[in-house]
């Protein structure tokens, strides 16, 4: 890797005027490749002991500073007055990713502020008296799910939410984020996975769904945001894990996707969110998340691979369209539940719970071990966070998913959620294994299952 | 505050706000997350939530949301060095003062005020912060109610914030809106084609390229765009091999027809060039992968042009060249996939899946 990535930065080589991509994305490789050449330079033993130093998670600085968060949070974060749901869940999650958790007062107090930001007429607002916002209720509700017990979970209005849900449906398929709101897929994901988590996802809500998410598979492969944008991170894990949970997935390129996702990992060992772009540490979950999703998928992904082959072994034009051509606004909806185990007309219920209690297939797709050390040495912040890329500052959101994304790393040969990894798949000393979780919903693993006791056997 | 700007006055010291009570956000006894809000934003606030509850539509409530969304902007220099650092990170699914935004767009139905106005607002808040999903979809709905007259407008405003970010992915939505909802397709082919060349790596250029070839009423679609689209994307990939962007572009131009794309030449033979110049081969090996994945039967041209890549180690598998037709393609995807695990080494375990998942009429 060393060679290729010295060839390729070579200033010699360089054409005499580099655009503003190559000149950012070899500034940020520059970056990257002097911390890595810090460790690779050290010699024997004390390579050891400092490499491992710097490979340990700061789980104490972590917790720390999240929950300094928790508690106080300066001016500068009046931007995100609209969003202190996500605030929570970032440090909530955060903190059972880490296997920890806060005192029951600090709980009960997150209950009751969250009960604040639920409007009368069902959702969760981004704050006490604000306008409900289907992201914020994703928020709030993983919130609700990773603090778990009695208390928590039935705080959660589910007939409510469910007609507020209905209220932001769109003939089209798509989700409104609030009302009057714009429309696209992330607005699908955070209506479908809380719908799908809380037990009340149901034809209604599912109805066209597919269509509009499969008209933002983009020539790339990737999934964009709406309809003819750009490939994106995000909006692929959220296109993704949408399609899995209303059972659609197979309508999807998925040879496409997958080609496309694996391509986002980059020298720098850590993933971009588009083409081109620069690395960041959240795609460790986007991208990461959409490729774990994926490995899950090798029967479905399989089965594309071979009838795509044997149709142009055939070399039938016609039939090659119907095949190929499945983000056209007129794809049949032949197969349409194909993607599921059952075949009965409800069984989109039981897709979450299933999807990770089946035994893994595959192994993983994308390098496990190099996005771990992108997250362990230049994403993480020795006093505590974790980030973007260096130089960038610490902030929840990053710390959420770059731990979400590591937590994927080091559970990502294992054939069941339950196997904790081999010590040789956690880079770093074995200290630093996480919580695994359920990809689909990025909920703490213990934590879904007690919410899918609660809200499905009690139904 | 700007130098010669007014000194501002706090709400409750003017007299038109007087018969106002401001609302306190009733946060609870222990809230959690609690934000330090300065005075000057917790009144603004304050006040915003009660004439939004008593549904106040009136002149001084639209000058009220201007003023709140102006404290997110970072427009106030008492904020500003603070403001900058964080609304780098505002994030995919956050919204900013989304109530105040939804006021507002009520507001100015009500009040019926000059909607080109209203453009002229949004792009000096854009200038402080124009990564906020609600500003562009505020900016949306202005631009719709004004219809077809708005065109050049939100073509000019979203131009001057790719100039200074050629990547902005709201900007880009918004644009491709503006072309299917108000039109000016007629220049954005050139538009696209200039910016490539400021930048060939710009994949969300790319992205619009494919765009306008596919949904403009100007150029008759895919199909009729192929070949001069093919010539362009050849050229570029000859420029800079190890460009994604143009790769995938290539791969798009077939999309739903990948007889052709198997079959046309062009496509072959660039892979070809590239393969032997024997640096930056990545993207042609893997089409090759995948063209001999759908059926393409390599030459012997290319058979020389991956043996000449082979790695000394690897030169120990697959001694038999002399098979026959199909065995000998799957070698040769073999090798390929081999030789991809060497020279791509953070997709090994992508590669390796590959070679275990080809096609056995490969």
């Amino acid at each position: 890797m060393s060679e290729e990535s010295e060839r390729d930065t070579n200033p010699a080589a360089a054409p005499p005027c580099p655009t503003v991509s190559q000149r950012d994305q070899w500034m940020v490789e520059s970056q990257v490749f002097q911390i890595y050449q810090l460790f690779a330079t050290i010699p024997g033993s004390a390579q050891n002991l400092m490499y491992l130093s710097q490979l340990e998670l700061q789980r104490d600085n972590h917790m720390q500073y999240l929950s300094k968060g928790l508690r106080h949070l300066s001016s500068a974060f009046s931007v995100l007055d609209a969003n202190r749901p996500w605030l929570c869940y970032w440090i909530f999650h955060s903190i059972a990713l880490l296997g920890e958790s806060v005192d029951d007062e600090l709980e009960d107090n997150t209950i009751d502020f969250l009960n604040r930001c639920q409007d009368p007429n069902g959702g969760y607002a981004g704050g006490p008296g604000q306008m409900p916002h289907i992201a914020t209720t994703y928020a709030a509700v993983n919130t609700l799910i990773t603090l778990g017990g009695q208390k928590s979970l039935a705080s959660i209005n589910r007939d409510k939410l469910y007609g507020f849900l209905r209220r932001m449906k769109q003939s089209n398929g798509g989700f409104r984020m609030h009302d009057e709101g714009e429309i696209d897929v992330r607005a699908c994901y955070t209506a479908i996975s809380v719908a799908s988590v809380l037990n009340i996802l149901d034809d209604e809500l599912i109805k066209n769904v597919g269509d509009y998410i499969l008209s933002c598979q983009t020539y790339e492969g990737g999934i964009a945001g709406e309809p003819g944008s750009e490939a994106h991170g995000g909006y692929t894990f959220c296109g993704l894990a949408t399609m899995i949970l209303i059972g659609e997935v197979n309508r999807l390129d998925l040879p496409r996707l997958v080609e496309w996702a694996v391509f986002r990992q980059g020298k720098e060992c850590g993933f971009q969110g588009r083409t081109n772009k620069l690395v960041d540490g959240c795609y460790s979950f986007w991208q990461g998340g959409a490729v774990a999703l994926l490995q899950r998928l090798s029967s479905i992904i399989n089965k594309q691979m071979e009838e795509a082959s044997q149709t142009f072994t055939i070399s039938d034009v016609s039939e090659a369209k119907e095949s190929l051509d499945g983000t056209s606004s007129h794809a049949t909806c032949h197969g349409k539940h194909e993607g599921t185990s059952q075949s009965c007309s409800a069984d989109y219920k039981s897709i979450g719970y299933n999807f990770i209690n089946e035994w893994r297939a595959q192994e993983p797709l994308f390098h496990s071990i190099a996005l771990q050390q992108y997250i362990l040495l230049c994403a993480q912040e020795q006093a505590g966070g974790l980030r973007d890329k260096p130089g960038k500052r610490r902030d929840h959101y990053h710390t959420c998913y770059c731990l979400s994304g590591l937590s994927l790393c080091q559970y990502s040969w294992s054939k069941h959620p339950d196997s904790p990894p081999l010590p040789n798949l956690v880079l770093g000393p074995y200290s630093n294994l996480l919580e695994p979780i359920h990809p689909l919903f990025n909920v703490v693993l213990e934590r879904y299952r007690e919410a899918h006791v609660f809200f499905f056997t009690e139904s | 505050m700007k130098e010669g700007e007014q000194q501002r006055v706090p709400l409750r010291e003017r007299a038109e706000w007087s018969d106002v009570t401001p609302l306190p956000q009733n946060d609870g006894p222990n809230p959690v997350v609690p934000i330090q809000y300065t005075e000057d934003f917790s009144q603004v606030m304050d006040y915003f939530r009660a004439v939004y509850l008593a549904d106040e539509r009136s002149p001084r409530a639209l000058a009220l949301t201007a003023e709140a969304v102006q404290f997110n902007s970072g427009n106030y220099t008492v904020c500003q060095v603070r403001i900058k650092c964080f609304r780098l990170h505002l994030f995919l699914f956050i919204s900013s003062l989304l109530q105040v935004w939804h006021f507002r767009r009520l507001l100015l139905e009500s009040l019926k005020v000059d909607l080109n106005a209203e453009l002229d607002f949004v792009e000096r808040m854009a200038a402080g912060n124009s990564k906020n999903y609600q500003m562009w979809h505020h900016r949306r709905w202005v631009a719709e109610k004004l219809g077809p007259e708005a065109r050049k407008n939100e073509l000019e405003f979203t131009k001057k914030i790719l100039s200074v970010d050629a990547k902005h992915y709201h900007a880009w939505s918004h644009r491709q809106w503006v072309l299917q909802a108000l039109g000016g397709w007629e220049d954005e082919l050139n538009y696209c084609t200039e910016l490539l060349k400021e930048d060939i790596f710009n994949n969300s250029a790319w992205n619009q390229r494919y765009f306008v070839i596919t949904r403009s009423p100007f150029l008759g679609g895919l199909k009729a765009m192929r070949e001069s689209e093919v010539l362009y994307t050849i050229e570029a990939i000859i420029a800079y091999p190890e460009n994604e962007s143009s790769w995938r572009y290539l791969r798009g131009l077939y999309k739903g027809e990948t007889t052709s794309w198997v079959n046309d030449p062009q496509v072959s033979s660039v892979c070809l060039k590239i393969l032997r110049t024997k640096s930056n081969y990545v993207f042609a090996l893997s089409t090759i992968l995948d063209l001999i994945c759908f059926g393409y039967l390599p030459n012997e041209d290319f058979r020389d042009a991956i043996d000449a890549l082979k790695t000394a180690d690897m030169d120990k598998q697959n001694l038999d060249d002399n098979e026959k037709g199909e065995q000998q393609n799957l070698n040769i995807a073999q090798n390929i996939c081999s030789i991809l695990e060497q020279v791509d080494p953070i997709r090994t375990n992508y590669w390796i899946w590959r070679k275990s998942r080809l096609p056995l009429s490969a």
